[in-house]
């Protein structure tokens, strides 16, 4: 085994994910230490034009595999094709995205190698010669500090949006090009398609902000009043628990302990009491603004900026006075 | 499909014991669905005195959420498919763990392995998947269900780890199950960022579930009462065959961390409601620096 760090780049849609240099700024804080190189491999179709978006990151190297056969995501594949990289660099660190994709993924590869993984870490830091996890337990609850034992490749799944991007720091990366050998008949799960949710907002776990509405929407229809800020400032729309039951937005919009667990920068609460299922899917966003009638929902002891009023009033205003100053 | 020997020890039953690619429709599906004992969602969580866990002192207890859409899942198939085939409970937790395998009899599962060893507390996902395969190989299994990740540790990797361990496809946070007609494959939907992925597998496979993939039921009377008649068969390290917990020594957490505490809540006030937005707008500007 090396100090190195390999890097995994997902791609979706034929574009590297934004994640990627999060994970490449944790793999330069971990080499600093372990004094290994950091490379990265790309799968899927168009790996090789994904990759150029991290050229010039002063990796080491970036393989590149583009076999027909991985062109669509199936974790044997993949597992098969990430394993040969393994083999061949012995890197000690794995970094993948805590993505749907890096989720599946990573621990197949770590059980196909015998490593150990940490899952939905929100930052990694080197203590002692070893990289310490911290990951959320208990629906983010409580947070535990993980190091791995027993000289075993360490894979890391982080989470999106949490760690700062690493910027371009210089040229002389070798990409590579390898041909996995994966063929169809040896894949017995395959994607086959992707059918697109709700046009052309950024994924709640993806956004840097989220505006969100509650139960006090009453209404599906009235959602468009929080998609009209939203796409004013390119951000994701969002539900509590109780707006999805009660049929007002989708389960796949779902912000909270049984949905989905957000990192934007700015979080906007709208009519959300702020229980504590929702707060487990929020409560890490740099900024949140509660607007609540009840001035004792418990959303106004965790946000930063409150005010209390209805939110069909407000939200028209915020919307307008944002539009003044973008 | 590639047909495996039926020589090999590796459990898998109906769909693979036949050598040449043709079988009986009729053939009963063996599922297998996972089960895990954790605190509830609403449970206050403390980290205990030493600083080495949680306080488990005044915690309820339930089935892990998402397991519950795995039983439901293994039960809507045993349905479907004219009711010959079975689900078996398996679950790997304390003695206390009776009490969720009897609720998951209740909703209508068939019987139960039950794992219970005092080595296998706080074991590793490594620790716990080498367990649960040994156990399930003995079982055997056509498909197994878990929910997604269970809510205490969060980890997501035993659906992963066991399939490497069988040798089995995987589907992760899977929201559609559909088992085609000759039930050796299923079209499954998965949730992924901006959309569903939709995934063709064969089977045996692994499925592990997201919310919205089915409604549980809730046991009923009836459930209940056929559900104390239903067999456990309980196992310790021994009867599966180890000497120790196998696999584990991987990790070690170093320090359990409370939730920072956060600054007070800024509340804005103002005569007029458009007074205290435009606040609002310019704190987020000029202090949070967000937009």
């Amino acid at each position: 085994m090396t100090n190195d760090c390999l890097v995994f780049g997902e791609v979706r849609g034929g574009v590297l994910k934004k994640v990627t240099k999060e994970l490449i700024g944790a793999a330069r804080h971990i080499t600093e230490t372990t004094g290994g190189a950091i490379d990265a491999v790309v799968i899927g179709g168009a790996a090789a034009a994904a990759a150029e978006g991290i050229k010039g990151y002063g990796l080491r190297s970036i393989t590149v595999i583009e076999d027909e056969a991985l062109a669509m995501y199936s974790t044997e594949g993949y597992a098969k094709a990430l394993g040969d990289i393994l083999e061949a660099k012995s890197p000690a660190y794995v970094l993948l995205g805590a993505t749907a994709m890096g989720r599946d993924l990573a621990p197949r590869v770590a059980a196909k190698i015998d490593g150990v993984m940490f899952s939905d870490c929100v930052d990694v830091r080197m203590e002692e010669g070893t990289c310490v996890a911290r990951r959320p337990v208990y629906s983010g609850k409580v947070f535990i500090e993980i190091a791995p034992e027993g000289g075993r490749t360490t894979f890391i799944t982080i989470r999106p949006n949490n760690l700062p991007p690493a910027g371009p720091s210089g040229d002389g990366t070798e990409v590579v090009t390898y041909a996995a050998g994966v063929t169809r008949d040896a894949i017995r799960a395959i994607a086959t398609e992707i059918v697109p949710v709700a046009g052309g907002r950024p994924d709640v776990t993806e956004a840097d902000v989220i505006v969100s509405g509650g139960r006090a929407m009453k209404e599906r229809s009235n959602f468009t009043v929080l998609e009209e800020l939203a796409d004013l400032l390119g951000a994701a729309v969002g539900a509590s628990r109780a707006a999805v039951d009660a049929g007002y937005a989708d389960h796949a919009i779902q912000v909270g302990q049984t949905g989905k667990i957000v990192n934007p920068k700015l979080y906007i609460a709208c009519g959300i009491s702020g229980a504590i299922q929702h707060l487990a899917g929020m409560r890490t966003s740099k900024v949140i603004v509660a607007i609540n009638k009840d001035p004792n929902a418990p959303i106004f002891e965790k946000a930063h900026y409150g005010i209390v009023g209805d939110l069909f009033e407000i939200v028209p205003i915020l919307t307008e006075e944002i539009r003044k100053i973008l | 499909m590639t047909v495996r020997s039926t020589a090999c020890m590796d459990g898998r039953t109906a769909l693979q014991r036949t050598s040449h690619g043709g079988y009986r429709k009729e053939e009963p599906l063996k599922i297998v669905t996972l089960l895990k004992r954790v605190p509830d969602t609403e449970a206050r969580i403390l980290i205990n005195q030493e600083g080495t866990g949680i306080r488990e002192e005044d915690i309820k207890f339930v089935i892990n959420p998402y397991d519950e859409y795995a039983v439901e899942e293994g039960l809507q198939i045993k349905e479907r498919t004219g009711g010959d085939s079975t689900v078996t409970v398996v679950c790997l937790g304390p003695k206390e763990a009776t009490e969720m395998i009897r609720t998951a009899l209740a909703m209508g599962a068939d019987d139960a392995v039950h794992i219970c060893d005092p080595a296998l507390v706080n074991s590793e996902p490594f620790t716990a998947a080498a367990v649960l395969a040994r156990a399930i190989r003995e079982t055997g299994f056509d498909i197994i269900f878990c929910g997604k990740q269970a809510i205490d540790d969060d980890m997501a990797q035993i659906h992963s780890i066991l399939a490497e361990m069988l040798d089995i496809p995987q589907v992760s946070v899977a929201i559609s199950f559909e088992l085609s007609e000759d039930r050796r494959s299923a079209v499954v939907s998965r949730r992924i960022e901006g959309g569903d992925e939709k995934i063709e597998t064969q089977l045996p496979a692994i499925i592990s579930c997201e919310k919205g993939l089915n409604e549980p039921r809730y046991a009923s009377l009836p459930g209940i009462m056929k559900a104390k008649r239903k067999e456990i068969r309980t196992k310790t390290l021994a009867d599966l065959g180890f000497d120790a917990a196998p696999g584990g020594g991987r990790s070690r957490i170093l320090r359990w961390l409370p939730l920072p505490k956060g600054g007070a809540c800024r509340m804005v006030e103002a005569e007029e409601t458009g007074d205290a937005v435009k606040e609002i707008v310019r704190l987020l500007r000029e202090e949070a620096k967000v937009i």
